[in-house]
């Protein structure tokens, strides 16, 4: 009894060296967003004396924020990411809803095919694709438009939605679906209403995978979309790396700022989606 | 309202055939219960009079209407699952009232409709929960309560109890024939326990393989199974099959007897049928089961006779009896396991 009560349980060694393995991870990864978030709040010259050190009182200096708000552009910048993030995003993830609900729950000739192909979109990279896309942006009329950009990664990120989330939806209650047959709802009605709110976490999942390579993606807006209107943060923050000499702290507070959006878009995702009335609707 | 008619009705997935041909008539108001082991098309059936499954031939009729490829909510029926199936973001009254809202009905007849339904099941508590808030027997019971406010025809039940613990399966089983008996609709049941066939039906379907084996009232079954099929079937314990010279002395290939209907006797008290030694024994109290070994006798399947005594009776394990099957109470089958009529 008083031996089970014993609070201070020895660690056993193999989960102590899980522990360091994943704490020197989380450093190695973190260590690189801390140096440039905290260089960000430095005077330059602070920032070569000593970039490892945390800005103090005599180095702190908002210059590159200054700099960064102060022209104008960026903020439009911002605007530019989040229009094709949050597209991109909504268009992945309805189709991919949808197209992994139609691949898990109706039988039709050429059903694991399909399913076949669209995975195949997980292997092949969509770079590898880069001239013609440009080919087909040029024909249409797209270069330089939001639309490109938007339609080049709901391409990119269809093929691991729907793998993702036609396993999710298999797992789905065949019993409840029924059910809403036999109620009258339409497949539509029991897709939203009955399917997507208990796939939700794998929404969440994907959501956040497909995220964050759009935001953070240099090579498609540099191609299809560099003009000014179009222009996504990343590649707005190129303007401040000159080739002979660069604002390092316009660099770092313009990264500093693009982790933000990122950020909250993350928070809202994994708390809001993941939330909600899943449990109960089966035995 | 709500006779059914099924004509050859078949159902193949891919190359599988799961129904092949069944033929099936239920008068209004009748309360059917399917039952066979598992994976013998029992749920298939029930899908496709559903509307759920479509059926790859036959005809079927809902009160003499062609239903082949209406919609479910279409054909008049209400269907409840194993697994409850209860949308989890809808309270218990909304969930009871979704069929009605989807087919326009005015919003206080829907009040009027789930609060008469609720009041029958004894839900008024809980209208305002969601299914997680529910215990297991609620949410059957709000399951039942959704198919009843639809007022259907005919109703289909996918075994409902069998999520359910002994104690209250027993109960649910008792308030479904009393719904019966008051609602008068038709009602189609599967399942592959014993006694809901037996207590529930009017009229049992034995199914093998996705082939009707035998239709009748229970004791009918019970009395005169048309196989071996469905003689072992129905029934608990099963019926003991002896072949051999004891069967073909009653000129038949095979013969069965319950085991209530087996008199049992000390060896000593005189010979019986069979004599053998005891190799088990199960008191009940109210009944006590003898499972006893009888070498020189062709038991088919286990080896061993079942016999059932009313009382509490003590023998032995290897105390030896002698087993007498009561007159008239011996079933004979042919070669092809067919009965021969007595
Ligand atoms: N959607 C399906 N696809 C393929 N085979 C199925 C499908 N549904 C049922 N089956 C097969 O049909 C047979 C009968 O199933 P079912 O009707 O569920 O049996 P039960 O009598 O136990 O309810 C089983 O062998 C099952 O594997
Ligand atoms: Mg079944």
């Amino acid at each position: 009894m008083s031996r089970a009560a014993s609070p201070a349980r020895p660690w056993p060694l193999s989960r102590a060296a899980v522990h360091l393995v994943l704490i020197l991870y989380a450093a190695l990864c973190l260590g690189p967003v801390l140096l440039v978030v905290g260089n960000s709040f430095k005077s330059r010259a602070a920032i070569f004396g000593a970039p490892l050190s945390l800005p103090g009182p005599a180095t702190f200096d908002l210059v590159g924020y200054k700099t960064v708000l102060g022209q104008g552009a960026f903020l439009h910048y911002f605007a530019n990411s989040l229009i094709v993030t949050v597209g991109s995003l909504a268009a992945v993830l309805l189709f991919g809803a949808m197209a992994a609900f139609a691949l898990s729950e109706y039988r039709f000739p050429g059903n694991r095919l399909l399913g076949l192909f669209l995975s195949l979109g997980i292997m092949v990279p969509i770079r590898l694709g880069t001239v013609a896309i440009l080919n087909m942006m040029v024909a249409t009329h797209l270069v330089n438009t939001h639309l490109a950009l938007i339609l080049i990664y709901t391409a990119q990120g269809l093929p691991i939605a729907v793998f993702i989330l036609s396993e999710f939806m298999q797992g789905v209650s065949k019993d409840l679906k029924d059910a809403g047959r036999i109620d009258g709802l339409s497949e539509y009605t029991i897709f939203f209403r009955l399917v997507l709110p208990l796939v939700r976490p794998a929404v969440a999942t994907v959501a956040v995978f497909t995220m964050i390579p759009i935001w953070n993606d240099l090579w498609f807006p540099l191609i299809v979309a560099p003009g000014e209107a179009t222009k996504t943060v990343t590649l707005g923050a190129q303007v401040f790396i000159g080739q002979f000499v660069t604002n390092w702290n316009a660099v770092l507070a313009a990264l500093t700022l693009a982790v933000l959006p990122v950020l909250v878009l993350y928070l809202l995702f994994s708390r809001q989606l993941i939330r909600g009335i899943t449990a109960g609707a089966v035995k | 309202m709500g006779s059914l008619s099924l004509s050859a009705i078949s159902k193949s997935f891919g190359v599988v055939d799961v129904l092949k041909g069944v033929d099936l008539d239920v008068a209004a108001g009748e309360f059917v219960v399917f039952v066979g082991p598992s994976g013998c098309g029992k749920s298939t059936l029930l899908r496709v009079i559903a509307g759920l499954d479509e059926q790859t031939s036959g005809d079927l009729r809902i009160d003499g209407l062609l239903m082949n490829s209406v919609p479910p909510a279409k054909r008049g029926i209400a269907m409840v699952f194993q697994s409850y199936a209860l949308y989890p973001h809808l309270t218990v009254a909304r969930n009871m009232g979704l069929a009605l809202s989807q087919e326009g009905i005015a919003a206080a007849d829907i009040k009027r409709r789930v609060e008469t339904a609720s009041a029958l099941l004894r839900l008024d508590a809980l209208l305002d929960r969601r299914p997680a808030e529910l215990s297991g027997g609620q949410r059957q019971r709000v399951a039942i309560g959704r198919a009843i406010v639809r007022q259907p025809s005919l109703f289909l039940f996918d075994e409902p109890l069998s999520n359910l613990d002994a104690a209250l399966r027993a109960g649910t089983r008792i308030e479904i024939a009393k719904l019966h008996r008051q609602l008068g609709a038709t009602m189609v049941y599967v399942t592959h326990d014993q006694v809901e066939a037996m207590t529930l039906a009017d009229k049992i379907v034995v199914l093998r393989g996705g082939i009707v084996e035998q239709v009748g009232r229970p004791l009918e079954l019970y009395a005169r199974p048309a196989n071996l099929f469905v003689a072992g079937f129905i029934g608990s314990p099963t019926m003991n099959f002896i072949g051999g010279d004891s069967a073909a002395r009653l000129r038949a290939a095979t013969i069965g007897v319950r085991p209530e209907h087996l008199l049992v006797a000390p060896e000593s008290a005189g010979a019986g049928a069979w004599i053998g030694a005891v190799s088990h024994a199960e008191r009940l109290g109210a009944d006590t089961m003898l499972y006893v070994d009888v070498p020189e006798v062709d038991v088919l399947g286990a080896g061993m006779l079942t016999a059932r005594i009313l009382g509490d009776i003590d023998y032995a394990v290897g105390d030896r009896v002698g087993l007498t099957p009561q007159a008239g109470k011996v079933y004979r089958f042919d070669d092809d396991g067919n009965s021969i009529a007595a």
